[in-house]
């Protein structure tokens, strides 16, 4: 197996195993604030004086669970509409369009506080909001390739035959589709990480004292002022996450753009 | 393609009122008012009330949605509730930094970013590539007021070559503006850089697996002019959206960077007047950025359409 | 973002012991410092302040928030300031006397002052600027004003001023920082004229500011720089790191841990003021299970309050013991109970409520208070061990005041230091308070208060406020586990510089106190 493989199933094995992998409980109190690493807290302590490690494990049971979810979510709705408005065109599209033009415009602040007004907090709201706000991005972009690729003659022919839409989107679309929109999972799967912290920062999402990486970052951020590495701990998991859910892409992508390959 | 532009604008001004209409009501449904927020939480009943009752806040919110409505269409923006000044007199020097720094990292990462792309793809696989690669998945990684920081730290606090806060003011040279913008833009570039490299490389692969691509090969076409004149013209389509859903972004989302470098932009004025429930405010700054959004969506179309020509019949 | 400190008003009482001092630099800054542009920069005080929005005003009706205030104070000056030892001291009023029983005051107003434009302070100023803030006006400090019945002018050097209730500490109520003096009749606030060191030359809100000095001021050793920046910075590693990079001169609003990297550092200087500001999780005593005070009481011994004052403020404050006196204030009961942390006690109470366990929700947001969040996480784990679960629920800042404060039956919450005793009991525990967050309402606490407000001999009050904290303490739902310092930090270059006694950089008069060596 690849590099990037093992990383992420490491990753993936603590997200599973979490409360039987962490040497200590997610809320407990150890020791020191920043205090460094030791034989018994091996990445050292946070802002609060938890175990580093611990807090690790469990943000990835945390993170990685809500990040999966909201990125099929964004991804599946952004593609489906996406093609749907690219084949279908006219109104479909206009009226698609304007509404992701809408939601892209209105700025994150206040969709979040709108939809905390509304349906308060839990963990479902927030995946369906994340979802919601990040497919706006994927049909963008799923929309742009979906174009180029219906007027073309192939298309115009399946059309002539009598092909459904479904079928045309499944089987003519969407193969040519793929390596682009592939890239675009692998990346939003990491942009919807850091913005689960945004949003859990304002007050929607996850809740004290649940651990997650992108607000671990900011919660020890401050250490780097004092030439500590605090922050540095939970950023590098999210690279190390990044970079090996985005090789396996390329790998993915690698393999399909062989000349000859269609 | 005339029409269609006339259409889109109409489209767009429908878009920019259903936009005015969402902001002015999902604020107004916020807990709080204005006068709440002037006199902040040890403010008397009375005082509250003579403060609501000179701003006519008792009317109810669709009324008021009309009456600024109506001002709008006369081109008065009106004025801002918490300190009765005008807004766009309020907006317009903030927005214009906002474009500055929007423009000047726009200028830098667009085709920074396009060449990394095309440069990656055409040796993909190779030293180049993976280092491009693993340069941009490490940036999306890290948290943008994070990329701030460590920044900040490193060229302002340690080598103390370039300054830690970004406020412009009036008297500044223009030396003096680029020394105070040059870590936000950097900042932004590396935040959006990963975006569109990736997309651009991506784009680029999937159009090289083509057998026209095969084709040209084998009719001895040099790669780079395959890349330039074949590949990129029909991977257009993505890198268009990709580029433009960024450029949206850096005039819209770039609130975090504001804050860590103190630049005066719209985003933190957007922020501030949320906050004050400023109603004129919070629409006229979202007026503004809807304004951006749709522009950007429509020059893409056409874009796209001015290089792929089979878009134009559709 | 920072919390709302200045939306409180403030507390001290008479005497008040200094705070540790600062750390005084020897080196000479090394200059790394980047010219900011625009204007004379010699001897210019560069200030970088948390407390700035891009919707203020320098009207004194509006001032909820540092920056402002800061600048109010150096173009306009107050009745009476309060000195670093928390002793009201003249400003434009020269002199006071009060009445036999403490109703009535009479007011000597400061001859031969002029305002910026030339005209002289008369008495018809001092009642206009007053009168700005009471009856029908849209003023942050109505409250402040509201025991004012009656206000004349005597003659054309005194004032006399006419309350409801009898009030001992009148002149400390009046420093109020909102109480500034502008001649009769103004109202142009975006040009405010004022009888302070300095002149507006440019306003930015929410982003700078900058004044002038006039030349001639009337207060002895003031006034000593020629211009005065004001830069807002929200974020506090921006304002660090303008400090550490040489863009400004003095910061406010530092943590306890950049408090001790600044210390180490000589080119550095760190002012730790004791203001009596504190943090408080209030229990609405109105609703269940707050209700009964054996409740209130396991809920105040589950708390490790010495861990909070480690952990979040890195040792910059005091242990509070749930009543809002602190104890470096000369009325502070030294006989309180200690409700230090004892999670036997707590299920003992629990078991008189009739209880085995507790299941409450506590919302907190950081604008409730530096570090609000990380308090509450804490509580979460220490309560645990007394058979209380405590769900922590995060709620935006955005609105916290007016969603979740006095709405959610425990919550986050703060107040800063006041000038006088009264002050800080009318503002959260009388009954007739607005601002009661917890909703305890006790005739007899609101009448020793009130008698012990308009109590003359200071022996008497000392008995009469100590029954009031015993009574806070004890039955009140207030749960005060901290008070927190104000620290600050500036260059060694800045001279003068001394800890307050009320809110920080000087009482908000830094501008006119220090000077650049």
């Amino acid at each position: 197996m690849s590099r990037s493989a093992v990383v992420v199933a490491i990753i993936l094995t603590a997200a599973l195993f979490a409360p039987w992998l962490a040497p200590y409980g997610e809320a407990q109190f150890v020791g020191g604030v920043w205090d460094p690493p030791s034989v018994r807290h091996l990445l050292g302590t946070d802002n609060l004086g938890r175990d580093m490690l611990t807090r690790l494990i469990f943000g990835a049971r945390n993170t990685v669970s809500i990040a999966g979810l909201a990125t099929t979510l964004a991804v599946g709705l952004g593609v489906a509409l996406g093609f749907l408005a690219a084949a279908l065109g006219g109104w479909v599209d206009a009226l698609v369009s304007r509404g992701v033009e809408i939601l892209l415009s209105i700025p994150v602040l206040i969709s979040a506080l709108m939809v905390l007004a509304a349906l308060g907090n839990s963990l479902a709201v927030l995946i369906a909001t994340i979802g919601l706000l990040e497919s706006t991005r994927v049909y963008t972009i799923a929309r742009a390739i979906a174009r180029t690729i219906v007027v073309r003659e192939f298309v115009a022919a399946a059309r002539l035959r009598g092909e459904g839409l479904v079928w045309v989107l499944a089987r003519e679309i969407l193969p040519n589709a793929l390596p682009a929109l592939a890239a675009e999972t692998g990346l939003r799967f990491s942009f919807i990480f850091l913005f689960i912290a945004s949003l859990s920062f304002l007050g929607l999402g996850i809740q004290p004292p649940a651990a997650d990486w992108g607000s671990m970052v900011r919660e020890n951020a401050p250490a780097i002022n004092f030439g500590l590495i605090a922050p540095l701990y939970p950023a590098t998991a999210i690279a190390l996450l990044t970079i090996g859910v985005n090789r396996l892409v390329d790998r993915y992508l690698a393999a399909e753009s062989r000349p000859g390959a269609a | 393609m005339r029409g269609l532009i006339a259409a889109r604008v109409g489209m767009g001004f429908l878009t920019l009122a259903v936009i005015s209409a969402l902001l002015f009501f999902a604020t107004d449904c916020l807990p709080g008012d204005v006068a709440a927020a002037l006199l902040g939480p040890q403010a008397t009943p009375e005082a509250l009330a003579t403060i609501r009752a000179s701003l006519r806040l008792g009317e109810p919110a669709g009324l008021r949605y009309v009456h600024w409505l109506a001002a709008v269409l006369h081109g008065d923006f009106g004025r801002s509730l918490a300190t009765g000044r005008s807004v766009v007199a309020m907006l317009r020097p903030r927005f214009q930094n906002t474009l500055a720094l929007a423009g000047l990292a726009a200028i830098v990462a667009v085709p920074l970013a396009l060449g990394l792309g095309v440069a990656a793809a055409m040796r993909a696989g190779g030293r180049l590539d993976r280092a491009v690669s693993t340069l941009c998945l490490l940036t999306i990684s890290v948290p943008e007021f994070f990329i701030g920081y460590l920044l900040i730290l490193l060229f302002s606090v340690q080598l103390g070559w370039l300054p830690s806060l970004a406020v412009l003011h009036g008297g500044m040279s223009l030396a003096q503006r680029l020394g105070a913008i040059t870590l936000p833009t950097i900042t932004l570039v590396l935040v959006v850089l990963a975006h569109m490299v990736r997309m651009t490389r991506a784009a680029i692969l999937s159009v090289m697996s083509a057998p026209y691509i095969e084709m040209a090969l084998l009719k001895g076409l040099t790669r780079g002019s395959l890349v330039l004149r074949h590949a990129l013209p029909n991977a257009a389509a993505p890198i268009i959206a990709v580029v433009a859903l960024n450029l949206g972004y850096l005039v819209v989302g770039v609130v975090v960077v504001e804050v860590v470098f103190v630049y005066p932009g719209a985003g933190q004025l957007m922020v501030d007047a949320v906050g004050k429930r400023d109603l004129p405010l919070v629409q006229a700054c979202g007026l503004a950025f809807a304004a951006t959004y749709v522009g950007l969506n429509l020059v893409a179309d056409i874009v796209a359409m001015l290089v792929n020509p089979r878009l134009r019949r559709a | 973002m920072s919390p709302p400190l200045a939306r409180r008003e403030f507390l001290r009482a008479a005497a008040l012991c200094g705070a540790a001092g600062a750390v005084g630099g020897m080196a000479s800054l090394s200059g790394c410092a980047v010219p900011d542009g625009g204007g004379d920069t010699t001897g210019m005080l560069r200030i970088g302040m948390a407390g700035g929005s891009t919707s203020d005003s320098l009207d004194p009706r509006t001032y909820v928030d540092w920056m402002p205030i800061n600048i109010g104070y150096q173009l306009m000056n107050g009745l009476v300031e309060i000195d670093a030892e928390g002793r009201a001291v003249p400003e434009l009023l020269e002199s006071w006397e009060p009445e036999g029983d403490a109703r009535v005051w009479t007011f000597k107003l400061r001859q031969g002052i002029v305002f910026h434009n030339g005209k002289s302070l008369t008495p018809e100023d001092v009642i206009y600027s007053i009168n700005l803030h009471r009856g029908r006006t849209p003023s942050a400090a109505q409250a402040v004003v509201e025991n004012i019945v009656a206000l004349r002018k005597l003659d054309a050097t005194r004032i006399q001023i006419t309350l409801a209730g009898a009030d001992a500490e009148l002149p400390a109520t009046l420093s109020d920082y909102r109480l500034l003096v502008v001649p009769d009749g103004f109202e142009d606030w975006a040009h405010p004229i004022g009888t302070g060191g300095y002149t507006l030359e440019v306003f930015e809100p929410g982003v700078r500011c900058i004044t002038r000095k006039v030349g001639g001021y009337w207060k002895p050793n003031a006034a000593h720089v020629e211009a005065i920046q004001v830069l807002s910075i929200g974020d506090a590693i921006a304002r660090t790191n303008a400090l550490i990079s040489g863009q400004v001169d003095v910061i406010n609003r530092i943590d306890g841990r950049t408090a001790d990297l600044m210390r180490r550092n000589p080119r550095f200087q760190v002012i730790r003021s004791q203001t009596g500001q504190y943090a408080v999780f209030a229990m609405n005593c109105e609703a269940e299970p707050y209700a009964n005070a054996d409740i209130r009481l396991a809920l105040k011994y589950a708390i490790d309050r010495e861990r909070l004052l480690k952990t979040v403020l890195n040792g910059y404050g005091t242990v509070g013991n749930d009543q809002p006196i602190p104890p470096n204030n000369p009325y502070f009961a030294k006989d309180l109970a200690a409700h230090t942390y004892d999670p036997d006690k707590a299920r003992h109470h629990l078991r008189k409520a009739g209880r085995e366990r507790l299941d409450v929700a506590l919302d907190v947001s950081d604008a409730a208070f530096f570090g609000a969040l990380d308090a509450a996480i804490l509580y979460q784990g220490a309560a645990a061990e007394a058979g209380i679960t405590l769900h922590v629920r995060r709620r935006p800042a955005d609105g916290y005041w007016s969603a979740v404060w006095m709405q959610a039956p425990f919550c986050g919450s703060y107040s800063d230091g006041r000038t006088t005793v009264d002050g800080a009991l009318a503002k959260a525990y009388k009954s007739t308070s607005a601002s009661n967050e917890t909703r305890w309402r006790r005739p007899e606490f609101d009448r020793l208060a009130n008698l012990a407000r308009g109590e003359l001999d200071p022996a008497r009050r000392r008995e009469l406020y100590g029954v009031c904290q015993h009574m806070i303490c004890d039955d009140g739902g207030a749960l005060i586990p901290l008070f927190m310092d104000h620290i600050e930090a500036g260059s060694d270059k800045v001279r003068g510089w001394q800890p307050s006694a009320i809110y920080d950089l000087m009482g908000q008069r830094i501008g006119e106190r220090v000077w650049l060596a």
